[in-house]
Order: C-alpha cells, then structure tokens, then sequence
C-alpha cells in the first residue's frame, strides 16, 4: 500500500513539478508532511538539509530519503522511478513533435523565445543563491571570483572547482 | 559501448554535483561537448533549453535529452542512470549510517567553500547561454524581465515558458503567413 501512495506522490509531482529543486522539495513537502504525515515538518527540514549536502539532483535525494524511510531500498527505488517516470513518458511525445520538425516554424520560433526565457531564468537561480549563508566570508567572494573566471574564460573542469573549493573552506575554517 | 561511456560520464557528474540540478549544467557541458565532442555548443543549449521547459527535474530532463541526442532511446537511459544513481547510493547510505551530517563543523565549512562555488557554476553557463540567444535590441529584454520577475516577485517560471511557447507559435503563424 505504501508503495502505492510513494508511486502515485512520486508520479504527480514529476508530472506537475516545474522550476528546478526548490519548487519540487516545496511539492514533496505538501505531500509527504501535510497529505500523508510520514514526516512532522522538522524531520522534512533535516530531509532537506541532507538532499543538499549530499552530491546530487536536490528533489532525487529527497525522494530517495522520503522512500528510503517509508520502505527500505525497494521504497526507495519505486520513489525515485516514479519522480523520473513522467519526464521519459514526455520524452516521447517531445522527440515526436520535436526532432522530427526540427526546421519547421512551429518549432524553430517558439525555441527562439524558449532560449532567453531559460537564460534569464538560470540567471535567477544563481541570484537567489546569493544570502548570508553561501556569502559567509572574504573567502566566499574569493572562491566566487576565481570560479567564475576559471571556468569562463579557462573552461577548467566545474568538478575540480568544486573540489577544490571544498578544501580551501575546510582549511579556512581550520585557521580561523 | 557509447551508452555505457554516457551512463559513466552522468555518474561522475551525479557523485560531484552540489547545489541542485542547475550546477550540474556546467559539468555536463565540460563532459559532453568539450571533452568528448559527442554535441556541439548548438545542440547543447537546445537540450538546455527543452530541458527546462518540460516538467519533472531538470537534472533527469537534461541526461534525457542530452543522452537522446547521443545515442538515442538507450543513451537517455544510460544518462539517466548515470545522473539519478549516485544520489540513490549515496543518500541510502547516508540515511543509514549517519545520523546528523549537518551537525558537523567540518561538513559545515566545506560547504562553505562549495557554496559559493555553485553559484558560479550555475551563473557561467546562464551567461553562456544568453550569448547563444544572439539578443537583439528587440529581444534583450526577455531574459532581463524573466530573471528580475522570478527572484523580486516570485512569479513562477512556467508562466514564462508558456508565454514564450505561445508568442513562438503566434511568431510562426505571422511568418508563415508573410510568406
């Protein structure tokens, strides 16, 4: 029965769920906190703080954990493909409609406009990023700084950065 | 052998992405279209594009799309798997074992260094991206307009890609006609 509700919570929120992680993790906390109490509010906080720490899509890590604590490895598992299952299904239709009508105008204009529209809203996301906890220190503005000039006009490896990145706070926060 | 070198190029990007699936743009990038050359820079940005547009996660949207443009049904697959795994192991293990991972001063300035890092990450590529628009001074204003509507008043981005799919369609109509 569980496994049911994981699916069908899992499926709607992938079918319906727009906006990158955060719009998701807010969809999964109506359902998973206020719908069904499988978690009080709290143990929804700690959930996210987790999907974020850990390497990964945000609303994956959630939807593993939520499924995880409902239902073991196969709660998991059932969580997760129920999230990606209606994004395959769309897939289907978008490569019927899309990559076979490549050249016509119906496609070619509406991606014209499709492509700033998504710009200006990756642009948002890393401004909405920038609070008082990502911005914490000299070292933060540094690391901005370096990043985006290493891998703009370098084109250094993100996941090095990243790695890098994570060493230099460990130090930092030795020293300090 | 290509869907297995796909599968292997989504899971390393999987194990080291941060912040949500936008960080991930860059990585996919590095990996797909300068390392490998399996995309060109054109390609990329319309799976980008797609990506976002569609509902469901833009981390699993954008391993399908990419992966699709590949190596077809099975490469988005592979992709898929490559992106979504990582996660499922790592947070299985976590969930099981750890009890409090954010308590810990050193987890806490780690991400302190990667954060800021992320932002980074996420901001080049959406630069990027707008130089592939090609911008004119009719259409500069769309980027502007959708950033600024998002992080002031909290619209929510569907209604642009909706908006931006219907003005593309009345677009074609108009050309269409003209011709």
């Amino acid at each position: 029965m569980v496994f049911l509700q994981l699916f069908w919570v899992f499926f709607k929120i992938g079918l319906f769920g727009f906006g990158g992680g955060y719009t998701m993790v807010s969809m999964i906390r109506m359902e998973v906190v206020d719908t069904y109490g499988w978690m009080t509010a709290g143990e929804y906080a700690d959930l996210l703080a987790l999907s974020q720490m850990t390497p990964g899509p945000i609303s994956i890590n959630a939807a593993t954990f939520v499924g995880f604590t409902q239902g073991g490895i196969l709660g998991s598992l059932i969580a997760t493909l129920s999230l990606c299952l209606p994004s395959v299904i769309l897939m289907s239709f978008v490569i019927a409609l899309f990559f076979k009508h490549k050249e016509s105008p119906y496609v070619k204009k509406p991606m014209a406009l499709m492509t700033p529209v998504v710009a200006g809203l990756i642009i948002s996301a890393a401004v909405m990023m920038c609070d008082k906890e990502s911005f914490t220190s000299v070292l933060s503005f540094v690391i901005f700084g370096v990043t985006v000039v290493a891998h703009y006009f370098f084109k250094v490896n993100p996941i090095l950065l990243i790695v890098l990145s994570g060493i230099a706070g460990w130090l930092w926060g030795i020293y300090n | 052998m290509l869907v297995l070198k796909l599968f292997w190029e989504f899971f390393k990007i999987g194990a080291f992405t941060f912040g949500g699936g936008y960080a991930m743009i860059s990585m996919v990038k590095t990996a797909l279209v300068d390392k490998r050359k399996w995309l060109n820079e054109d390609e990329f940005w319309e799976c980008i594009t797609l990506a976002q547009s569609l509902p469901g996660v833009f981390a699993i949207n954008m391993a399908l799309y990419t992966g699709f443009k590949i190596s077809g049904k099975s490469g988005s697959f592979g992709a898929m798997a490559g992106a979504a795994l990582p996660s499922m192991i790592i947070i299985v293990l976590v969930a099981s074992f750890i009890q409090n991972i954010n308590g810990l001063k050193t987890v806490k300035d780690i991400f302190a260094g990667i954060r800021p890092c992320v932002i980074a990450l996420i901001l080049v590529p959406g630069l990027t991206m707008l130089k592939k628009a090609k911008l004119d001074r009719r259409t500069f204003w769309i980027p502007v307009l959708a950033c600024l509507a998002v992080c002031l008043l909290g619209i929510s981005p569907m209604y642009f890609i909706i908006a931006a799919i219907i003005g593309g369609i009345i677009w074609a109509k108009i050309v269409i006609r003209k011709s």
